[in-house]
């Protein structure tokens, strides 16, 4: 059982994902990468699921599947009302919760 | 906890309750009545807007159904009561130095029952419904000759008022809102009627209250209807308080016979204690005086009457239902159910005057004399209805407790028969004023004519209707008449046979009064009336044919007319015969007394005929105008009739008395007196404690408070102010530097769960 790949092909994907979120100015490429993120780790779940020969992993994986579906439809709503009300979508310009 | 056992187990002593646990489908079934009618209250509440006639039809259904299975249950308790031979229960008691028990459990079941015969077995069933603190709290149903009958007479006559009153208050607002009441109203009384033990009783009695208190407003966009509502919910509120007590007390006295137990409050173990002469006479008196003030605020006794006549406020089905027919009768229902607690608490048997009897002759007459003053159609047979159920309480507190049940099974029919006749003209003629807007009313009305005046014959009590036979035998039972033929009841009561005997005469006048100004002469008022439709004559009509015959289910014993097998039905089936019901004497009716209170009644509408039909007629016609008094009448004429006059038109001045002086008597002093207190002694103290606060406190101040208080304050202020002055930094307000932050956190405690483990 090739465990190690998978946890580093998780690994390489979950760095990808964090990078994409910290340095990306597109809300929609934000999201992309927060999508990267979840996916490693269902691809963690899968592969420790499918070495313990676990079903609860494997169902534990279709769930955040599911809330990351709910998730990304939330964030590309708000977005779109970004875009609606700035005419763009640069994270940058939004900081009016500044403390 | 409540400790049942079969009597022959142990060498415990044990007294027979009188029931027994089987019996019909009916009998052990009998929750379902007050079920229905409460199902159909949410019913209505929830779909009767939407329904097309808006929930009558749902209300009417309910009683429809109710009815039957009421009569279901009375022919159940008929075959139960006669033929039924299955296990009795018994009440385990502490055997102590009580060394009569046994002989009173001898005595309970071959004493004086003979007379009547086989016992009769309640039927009880219980569940329990909490427990707390080792006291058991149950609901159950308890199925006997009195709830029966109540069953039949609050399920009928609450079907006629529903199906009147889709006719009456058609049309109005608030029309579904009167049905949901209805609804609710029937289904307490008659979980009132099965309860088994004291607290769901009182439970029920505060829901028929409430009831009342809503139906009495129910048209409360005018002052008046509101206030009468609030009187009647205050008035019975000062009532209540007894009952809450009575209860309380039976419940402890009863606690002390029962092993392992606080108290009980079941209604048969109360009354077998009780009748058996096992509880102490005083704990019993003052309990009874307590369950007495009950009874004087719900069935409007002297002096707690005076919410009665301004409940009919209401609209007038709620008035012949409530205020008349049924929920008025459960003060008396309720001294019938803990009869044992009244029997020995106010020991009616083998004397001539007691409390109870002498409140409930008190208010027969007068209610009786507030009749013959009033204007309003329905106030004269408000003051009747308080008069006639002062009739009740008056033959309880005598001991003829049949008498009592039977006059209040009669009088239901034939006083709701006369309101919903009342409500009948007021609904053509649209006011209740007799004097100003009635008259001549038999020509146009005829169907509500005839039955009013058969309802009016059957009150004054003229034989054969109905009111003639219960009102004789609460004659017969006083056991005053002894000139001729005496009767013996359970003492000597002649001053309660007085009272009856002239509140029958006055009862005759009045309604003779109140017949003549409603149809006779000419019409006074405004418009053409008209007779009522048939959803309010066909009510009428059934009473009206009830209060002819519903008498002769309880013809006297040693009527010779009618075979032996036909007398005394009523009694029979209705009067329990057993542990829990105290031995009480039964009267032997009179013939000699039964003529002469028809004489009595007969003089009585003589002297009203005399009157109205001969004077007032022949002045009408010389004046040319409809009269309704001799214009040189004996209050024109003679001082004191004047003053008499004016103390009834007053009320006897009660109302005045209750708001004018008990309330400003008790206000005013305690106000003074609060004052006084306030100032000389609270004051003073305070102003003490006051002076010494402010000299510790400015002390505390300068010392404590300013230096360390105020230091340790100013130096948490100053840090949280400076440490939220460098974290704000963080809040930068951008998504991604919070991610960022999040994730280095993440990155740390990932190396330190990686180097620690």
């Amino acid at each position: 059982m090739l465990l190690n790949q998978f946890l580093i092909l998780s690994a390489v994907l979950f760095s990808i994902g964090v990078y994409g979120v910290l340095t990306r100015r597109n809300g929609v490429m934000v999201l992309m990468s927060i999508e990267l993120i979840l996916n490693s780790v269902n691809i963690n779940l899968v592969a420790f699921a499918a070495f313990r020969e676990a079903i609860p992993g494997e169902v534990f994986a279709l769930f955040v599947i599911a809330v990351a579906a709910a998730e990304v439809g939330v964030g590309l709503a708000m977005v779109l009302l970004l875009y609606r009300n700035r005419r763009n979508i640069d994270l940058a310009g939004i900081d009016s919760m500044k403390g | 906890m409540i400790d049942l056992l079969a009597a022959t187990t142990s060498s415990v002593t044990s007294i027979p309750l009188g029931i027994t646990k089987e019996g019909n489908w009916f009998l052990q079934n009998a929750w379902l009545i007050p079920l229905i009618p409460a199902l159909s209250f949410v019913g209505i509440l929830f779909f009767g807007k939407r329904l097309p006639r808006g929930g009558s039809e749902l209300g009417i259904a309910a009683l429809l159904i109710v009815f039957l299975l009421s009569i279901c249950t009375g022919f159940a308790w008929m075959d139960h009561r006669d033929n039924f031979h299955g296990e009795e229960i018994s009440q385990t008691l502490i055997s102590s130095e009580h060394g009569e028990h046994g002989e009173h459990g001898e005595h309970g079941e071959h004493g004086e029952h003979g007379e009547h015969g086989e016992p009769s077995l309640a039927v009880v069933n219980t569940a329990t419904w909490f427990i707390t603190g080792g006291v058991e709290f149950s609901v159950g149903t308890l199925v006997d000759g009195p709830a029966v009958m109540m069953l039949f007479v609050v399920t009928l006559v609450s079907l006629l008022v529903h199906i009147y009153s889709t006719d009456y208050v058609a049309g109005d607002r608030r029309f579904t809102h009167f049905f949901a009441f209805l609804s609710l109203f029937s289904s307490s009384m008659l979980l009132l009627v099965i309860s088994e033990n004291t607290l769901q009783l009182l439970v029920s009695w505060e829901l028929v209250g409430l009831c009342s208190f809503a139906l009495i407003g129910h048209w409360w966009e005018e002052k008046d209807n509101s206030n009468a509502a609030l009187k009647a919910f205050l008035t019975n509120r000062v009532g209540d308080m007894g009952l809450l007590i009575g209860v309380t007390i039976l419940f402890f006295a009863s606690g002390e016979m029962i092993p392992d137990s606080f108290g009980s409050f079941s209604i048969v173990t109360t009354n077998a204690l009780a009748s058996s002469g096992l509880l102490s006479h005083s704990t019993l008196l003052i309990a009874a005086c307590c369950l007495m003030a009950a009874v004087m605020s719900k069935s409007g006794q002297f002096f707690l009457h005076t919410w009665l006549p301004d409940a009919m406020a209401g609209p007038t089905p709620v008035s012949a239902l409530i205020h008349a027919a049924t929920m008025v009768v459960a003060g008396v229902f309720m001294i019938a159910r803990l009869y044992g607690v009244f029997f020995e608490g106010f020991s009616i048997g083998g004397s001539s005057i007691n409390l109870m009897a002498l409140i409930g002759g008190f208010t027969t007459l007068v209610g009786a004399c507030l009749a013959f003053v009033q204007r309003d159609i329905k106030k004269v047979l408000a003051y009747s209805t308080i008069s006639q159920l002062g009739y009740m309480v008056m033959a309880l507190g005598v001991g003829a407790w049949t008498a009592a049940m039977f006059h209040l099974f009669t009088h239901a029919f034939f006083k709701a028969c006369l309101f919903l006749g009342s409500g009948s003209v007021a609904h053509s003629v649209h006011s209740f004023d007799m004097k100003s807007d009635m008259g001549g009313l038999r020509k146009v009305m005829p169907q509500t004519f005839r039955t009013f005046i058969i309802g009016s014959i059957a009150l004054a009590g003229l034989p054969p209707f109905a009111g003639f036979w219960s009102k004789d035998e609460i004659l017969a039972g006083t056991g005053g008449w002894g000139i001729l033929g005496g009767t013996n009841g359970n003492g000597s009561y002649t001053f309660m046979l007085i009272m009856g005997m002239i509140t029958a005469a006055l009862t005759a006048a009045y309604m003779t009064r109140c017949v003549y100004l409603t149809f006779f002469g000419e019409f006074r008022g405004h418009g053409h009336p008209h007779e009522s439709g048939p959803r309010i004559t066909i009510p009428l009509w059934i009473l009206a044919v009830l209060a002819i015959f519903a008498g002769f289910l309880n013809l006297p014993k040693g009527f010779q007319l009618v075979p032996k097998s036909l007398q005394e039905r009523f009694g029979h089936y209705v009067e329990p015969v057993a542990g829990y019901f105290p031995e009480i004497a039964h009267a032997t009716p009179s013939w000699s007394l039964a003529i002469v209170s028809t004489i009595v009644v007969i003089a009585g509408i003589s002297l009203a005929w005399n009157y109205y039909f001969v004077k007032v007629e022949k002045a009408s016609k010389e004046s040319g105008k409809s009269l309704t008094e001799l214009p040189d009448g004996l209050t024109t004429r003679l001082t004191l009739a004047r003053m008499g006059h004016t103390l009834l038109v007053n009320k006897y001045y009660l109302d005045h008395l209750y708001t004018g002086i008990i309330t400003r008597a008790v206000k005013e002093p305690i106000a003074e007196l609060a004052y006084r207190s306030n100032q000389e002694i609270l004051d003073r103290t305070v102003d003490t404690f006051g002076r010494t606060a402010v000299k510790i406190g400015q002390l505390n101040y300068e010392k404590i408070d300013q230096n360390l208080v105020d230091g340790f304050v100013n130096a948490s202020g100053r840090i949280s102010s400076d440490s939220g002055e460098e974290l704000r930094k963080i809040q930068s307000g951008k998504v991604q530097s919070y991610a960022a932050i999040l994730f280095a956190a993440a990155t740390i405690l990932a190396g330190l769960l990686i180097v620690i483990v």
